[in-house]
């Protein structure tokens, strides 16, 4: 008898080869795993802890946390404090103004672009720029531009014999300089979705209304606009969710002065959770604006479902 | 007989006004880092050049920027690999299998949510997981954030291009022989090529960017980037606009870099977010 033939049989498999087996047959979870386990630990567990800070006292002494419920006291604080309404009310100016602005010159701009056969890739690849730069470097490239002294601006006013005023330092200035900095930062994303939304459509539509006589203007007004719709509503949306994120140039530029002139309320809930170390009252206002920025995510699913169905 | 039309003049003046709007603030900034300080405030076009800012800026003994730099590059490559395997795998759990909607839906849903609210929500409790794990003011702590930051686009680029994969070459992997870890690994992995490098290059750059996690996760160079660097410096000594100039240019240079050699697949990951959304 040829003992050397004792090898493991199809009907009893090895060890590693069920292990193989189980791996395969339960693959779909092994990969998704690891999503799941950093979103609980770096979104569900800080979301549940932000929802116990706002109602909580939290100090760190002798390098320990200590937990003080505290109940609705932050929102009486709030409800008090004199620069939430001002933070609020320049953070909706600022964000209105952007998305009106922006949605009005990248319109222009994407429509512009789609037109021209020359010189696409330049535009196209100039205006990418303002989108992967350092925050903190245009804030920085648009201090230089901004000085008093040496700034662009003020030396290419003073060439045709005109005074600049202080721009971010002046009350009035502060928050169209700042406003200005945003529209160069961020028109280009709302012109790349435009682009994009443009490029989709059908020339067929233009070429057959153009055959029947309709002019370029009747085109845009009756053609191209109403398919840009969906798009159109896509991007103002997001811009608008996005808009409320601002805070390293403003940060940068007028840290939120002159006074509160520009003070928005992402920069205040820094100030107030590092410069004051209050981190309760900091995370009450930071879920005051989470809930409202979901309110706004809500809305915005919803219409986009609505205009792509 | 069709007259001679002056609109695409007209059209190419203005897009080359918005093109000069665009570059005329990083053309000054260069200009401004290439200058002595002399030339800075004359305010004259015609200057000397020189690199005397940014070797003082490098200098080590004169500031701390390199350790900086080294920092911002393991904050950022650490996150891109760390987004990329996560992103990856969910990416093709997502779209191989079939998922009950509800949990598809919970997934995708929260990192819809993620991508849209202010980074400045996470900053008290992630600053209170930094303290319990002691990883305070460590480049850890600010990959921590950065994670968060660029799960949502990574995961959606990369979603976007296993649906493009048709399941029949999987299957044909699976028939003759391979395990499911082999068919991912060699068949579908190096499919999607083009996605992971845009989702990489992406999670590179906006790791790159941030400002606000580095800024409150850090409090030394320990483990702060350059943009907090550059903050600091800036409100330190804002009549150095040489140093100031140079810095802010330093830091551009991944972003020019990108715009030039990868653009396409940049534009794809930046409106991609958009339209998933």
């Amino acid at each position: 008898m040829n003992l050397s033939s004792s090898a493991p049989t199809p009907r009893s498999p090895g060890l590693a080869s069920r292990i193989g087996n189980f791996i395969d047959r339960t693959f779909q979870y092994w990969t998704i795993a690891p999503l799941v386990i950093t979103l609980l630990l770096l979104v569900a567990y800080p979301s549940v802890q932000l929802l116990r800070m706002s109602v909580s006292e939290v100090d760190i002494v002798k390098g320990q946390t200590v937990w003080t419920f505290v109940g609705a006291k932050h929102l009486e604080t709030a409800l008090q404090d004199p620069v939430v309404p001002v933070a609020f009310k320049n953070t909706l100016v600022f964000v209105i103004a952007v998305v009106i602005i922006e949605t009005i010159l990248s319109l222009l701009i994407s429509i512009l672009v789609s037109r021209s056969r020359h010189l696409v890739g330049l535009y196209r690849t100039v205006l990418l720029i303002p989108l992967l730069v350092p925050p903190i470097a245009i804030g920085t490239m648009w201090r230089l531009m901004y000085d008093y002294n040496y700034g662009f601006i003020n030396q290419a006013l003073a060439l045709i014999g005109i005074a600049g005023p202080t721009w971010t330092a002046s009350p009035k200035l502060a928050m169209p300089s700042i406003i200005l900095v945003d529209l160069w930062h961020w028109t280009s994303f709302m012109f790349l979705i435009i682009l994009a939304g443009l490029e989709s459509q059908p020339v067929e539509l233009n070429e057959a209304a153009r055959v029947d006589g309709a002019t370029e203007t009747q085109i845009l007004r009756y053609i191209t606009l109403p398919l840009l719709r969906p798009t159109l509503v896509t991007a103002v949306m997001l811009r608008t969710i996005f808009a409320f994120k601002v805070f390293d140039e403003i940060f940068l530029l007028t840290g939120g002065g002159p006074g509160t002139a520009t003070e928005v309320i992402s920069l205040y809930i820094y100030k107030v959770f590092s410069g004051q170390f209050r981190l309760g009252y900091a995370s009450f206002l930071a879920l005051a604006l989470a809930l409202i920025i979901s309110v706004f995510v809500i809305f915005y699913r919803r219409l986009a479902q609505r205009t792509t169905a | 007989m069709r007259k001679i039309s002056f609109e695409p003049i007209f059209r190419h003046g203005l897009l080359m006004l918005v093109v000069l709007f665009t570059l005329v603030p990083i053309l000054f900034t260069f200009a401004t880092s290439l200058k002595y300080f002399r030339d800075i405030i004359s305010g004259s076009l015609a200057f000397t050049p020189t690199l005397v800012n940014y070797q003082r800026l490098l200098d080590p003994s004169q500031s701390n920027f390199l350790r900086l730099t080294f920092n911002s590059l393991i904050v950022a490559a650490g996150t891109m690999v760390i987004v990329l395997v996560i992103a990856s795998l969910a990416a093709y759990s997502l779209s191989r299998f079939r998922w009950r909607p509800l949990w598809s839906g919970l997934l995708l849903g929260t990192i819809l949510f993620i991508h849209m609210l202010p980074p400045v929500t996470f900053l008290g409790p992630f600053y209170l997981i930094a303290r319990a794990l002691n990883i305070y003011d460590t480049v850890l702590a600010v990959i921590m954030g950065h994670i968060v930051l660029n799960l949502p686009t990574a995961t959606w680029i990369l979603l976007d291009f296993f649906a493009e994969i048709p399941k029949e070459l999987e299957e044909a992997a699976m028939v003759d022989g391979a395990s499911r870890f082999e068919s991912l690994t060699r068949v579908l992995l190096p499919m999607i090529q083009p996605g992971i490098a845009a989702a990489g290059a992406l999670a590179f750059i906006f790791s790159w960017r941030d400002f606000l996690f580095s800024l409150s996760l850090t409090s030394t160079p320990r483990g702060m980037t350059i943009p907090v660097g550059i903050s600091s410096f800036v409100q330190e000594y804002s009549i150095r606009y040489g140093e100031m100039a140079a810095g802010a240019f330093f830091a551009m240079i991944p972003a020019l870099l990108l715009v030039a050699f990868a653009q396409r697949f940049i534009i794809k990951g930046l409106t991609l977010g958009a339209l998933k959304g």
